[in-house]
């Protein structure tokens, strides 16, 4: 049974610029107890697809049903059934762990004393008993977000939406927070999850969709995705005024395109047989009198999925003109 | 639970977390506090003896019935700021994706706010006695007038709410809030007489709906001279039906705007 149902969203918004779609058709669907990670860029749709599951907006387009029911038609059911974290913490400053925590059971309308023992399991389950009557401002950033994640949990929810979990967080809380999510998904939890960094994806998501510009442009588990890729990389670092004869050589063992990353004379070439293509490589270079620092040979990583899919970085600045194009691009291709 | 059981429970719920959050940013209380206390003795003391009283009486008398209503007036820039921010840091994400009611959120704000409200109204009423302000008015009478303010109060925060919905920032949110109050507050009688204002300007007053519920916390405190006449109009002939009335349509407009304004807010 899938947990999460989306079928051809359509969300546009009135800009100043004329409209931008936000969505342009997504298809999502996310079998009970899996992890979905929405991996794109930033503007790339997947907080709104998030908001139209959760209920926060409506779809111009389209149907989505989470737990078996339309969020359209009985939005109020569909809240009892889901838990929403965000990406912007949203505690609150003035009240404690605690209280924020008791808020919630109280709006999902728990029962006072059901209430309070909820909150009490979920501050020891987030390590956050100490600082529990605390008010929440004086929190770190991980201690929000881990509070904010537990606000998601208070009524046991089986469908949990992650809006971008672990943005801003250093990399020891980011690394705690995936714990506590991982354990979430033991438990049979279904999970969402979006996010603009590939290794969250790789760690966390049984099956990811890439999402550029409102439409999802690749599906399947990381490995397939990798896999669809071709082989492996060779990653060749030469020296000084040889990158042009390092691309030669490597030319004649490359199954796609060679990237040239110029500031760090680094050339990487996607190859059919990886330790075959070393051994080749290497006498190439000798052949030819090319100086190599190093020389690597790695698997595909989802940052090579998403340039080869979309012809730019997942997780770099968009270029300055960037914020037109998307607005462009998908009406003219959509018609 | 029925849907009135849980929208009574949320907004206890919310109201709670809004008089927590209050508790917790006591300075914002004690601003408040000094800000009404000073409003009463500028006026007593710079105004007071300026201006003279149709009908002859005292102008603390006359003023404590427009300080009241100017100041709870006021408070609806407190709820349209505290609504701005709580739309601008994603809390009416985490709410609106709750089984929850939806009116729960206005009205535990505006609850909330009522009750800062009574506080900065029982200072001013403190400051008055101090500086002179007097009733002679039966006592149920004085407390028909304190539930007279309390009642345009809860009107007004519910525009403050809309306004706070409706602009993009906090930081708009603070100038939006509180600067239609001005001209609305100074166009009236609450702190200069009717009668000295140019012909042209009396029936906009008189049709303002800060006159009628100044007028009608006047006559309910009994601040109003014995041989006084007031102006024909009917607000200032009926000020305590002209003033329920004006509150009644006020919150059947600014309720249903305001439940609506917050469903599609967050969705910006």
């Amino acid at each position: 049974m899938s947990a999460i149902r989306a079928e051809g969203l359509v969300k546009v918004f009135p800009s100043r610029a004329g409209e931008v779609r936000a969505l342009d058709g997504v298809d999502l669907e996310v079998p009970a107890g899996t992890v979905l990670g929405l991996l794109g860029p930033n503007g790339a749709g997947k907080t709104t697809t998030v908001r139209i599951l959760t209920t926060l907006l409506t779809p111009d387009a389209g149907t989505a049903t989470v737990h078996g029911i339309d969020v359209a038609r009985d939005p109020q059911s569909v809240r009892r059934s889901i838990g929403l974290s965000g990406q912007y913490a949203a505690v609150d400053e003035y009240l404690t762990g605690r209280e924020n925590l008791l808020m919630i059971g109280r709006l999902y309308h728990l029962g006072g004393a059901a209430a309070r023992t909820r909150a009490a399991e979920l501050l020891e389950e987030f390590d956050l008993v100490d600082a529990a009557d605390r008010p929440t401002k004086t929190y770190s950033g991980g201690m929000r977000r881990r509070l904010d994640l537990a606000g998601a949990l208070v009524a046991r929810p089986p469908i949990i939406f992650l809006d971008e979990p672990t943005t801003g967080l250093d990399p020891r809380s980011r690394l705690a927070l995936w714990d506590v999510i991982e354990g979430l998904v033991r438990g049979g939890t279904t999970v969402l999850l979006t996010t603009q960094y590939l290794d969250e994806a790789d760690k966390l998501a049984d099956s990811i969709a890439v999402v550029d510009r409102g439409q999802v442009i690749a599906r399947g588990t990381s490995d397939e995705l990798k896999a669809r890729m071709g082989g492996e990389r060779l990653v060749v670092t030469v020296d000084h005024g040889q990158l042009e004869a390092g691309r030669g050589v490597l030319g004649g063992l490359a199954t796609g395109p060679i990237e040239v990353e110029e500031h760090t004379r680094t050339l990487v070439a996607p190859v059919a047989s990886g330790s075959t293509a070393l051994i080749e490589a290497v006498r190439g270079f000798d052949e030819a009198g090319v100086r190599v620092l190093d020389l690597a040979m790695r698997r595909p990583t989802l940052d090579d999925v998403f340039l080869q899919l979309t012809g730019h970085h997942a997780e770099a600045e968009g270029p300055p003109d960037a914020a037109d194009a998307p607005a462009a691009a998908p009406k003219g291709a959509s018609r | 639970m029925s849907d009135l059981a849980q929208s009574v429970s949320d907004t206890g719920t919310i109201t709670w977390r809004n008089v927590t959050r209050l508790r917790r940013q006591p300075d914002s209380i004690v601003f408040g506090i000094i800000q009404s206390v000073m409003f009463v003795l500028l006026f007593a003391y710079v105004f007071g003896g300026a201006i003279a009283v149709p009908g002859g009486g005292d102008y603390t008398d006359f003023l404590m019935g427009g300080i009241f209503v100017q100041t709870v007036a006021f408070t609806c820039a407190t709820t349209c700021i505290a609504m701005a921010d709580d739309l601008s840091r994603g809390v009416f994400d985490r709410f609106r994706s709750l089984p929850m009611s939806r009116s729960a959120v206005l009205a535990g704000r505006t609850f909330a706010d009522l009750a800062f409200a009574t506080v900065t109204t029982a200072a001013m009423a403190l400051t008055g006695l101090l500086v002179g302000w007097r009733t002679d008015a039966p006592v149920v009478s004085v407390l028909g007038g304190f539930a007279l303010l309390a009642l345009f109060a809860y009107a007004f925060l519910w525009i403050g709410a809309v306004i706070g919905l409706s602009v993009r920032s906090v930081e708009v949110a603070q100038t939006a809030g509180l600067i239609w109050l001005f001209p609305l507050t100074f166009l009236s009688n609450a702190f200069v007489p009717l009668e000295t204002m140019p012909s042209w300007l009396q029936p906009i007053a008189a049709w303002n709906p800060i006159s009628a519920v100044v007028a009608a916390v006047r006559e309910l405190f009994g601040n109003v001279p014995p041989n006084y006449v007031a102006p024909d109009y009917w607000p200032l002939q009926n000020p305590v039906l002209a003033s329920v009335l004006w509150c009644l349509v006020i919150l059947a407009v600014f309720v249903p705007l305001g439940v609506s304004r917050y469903r599609r807010a967050a969705a910006r």
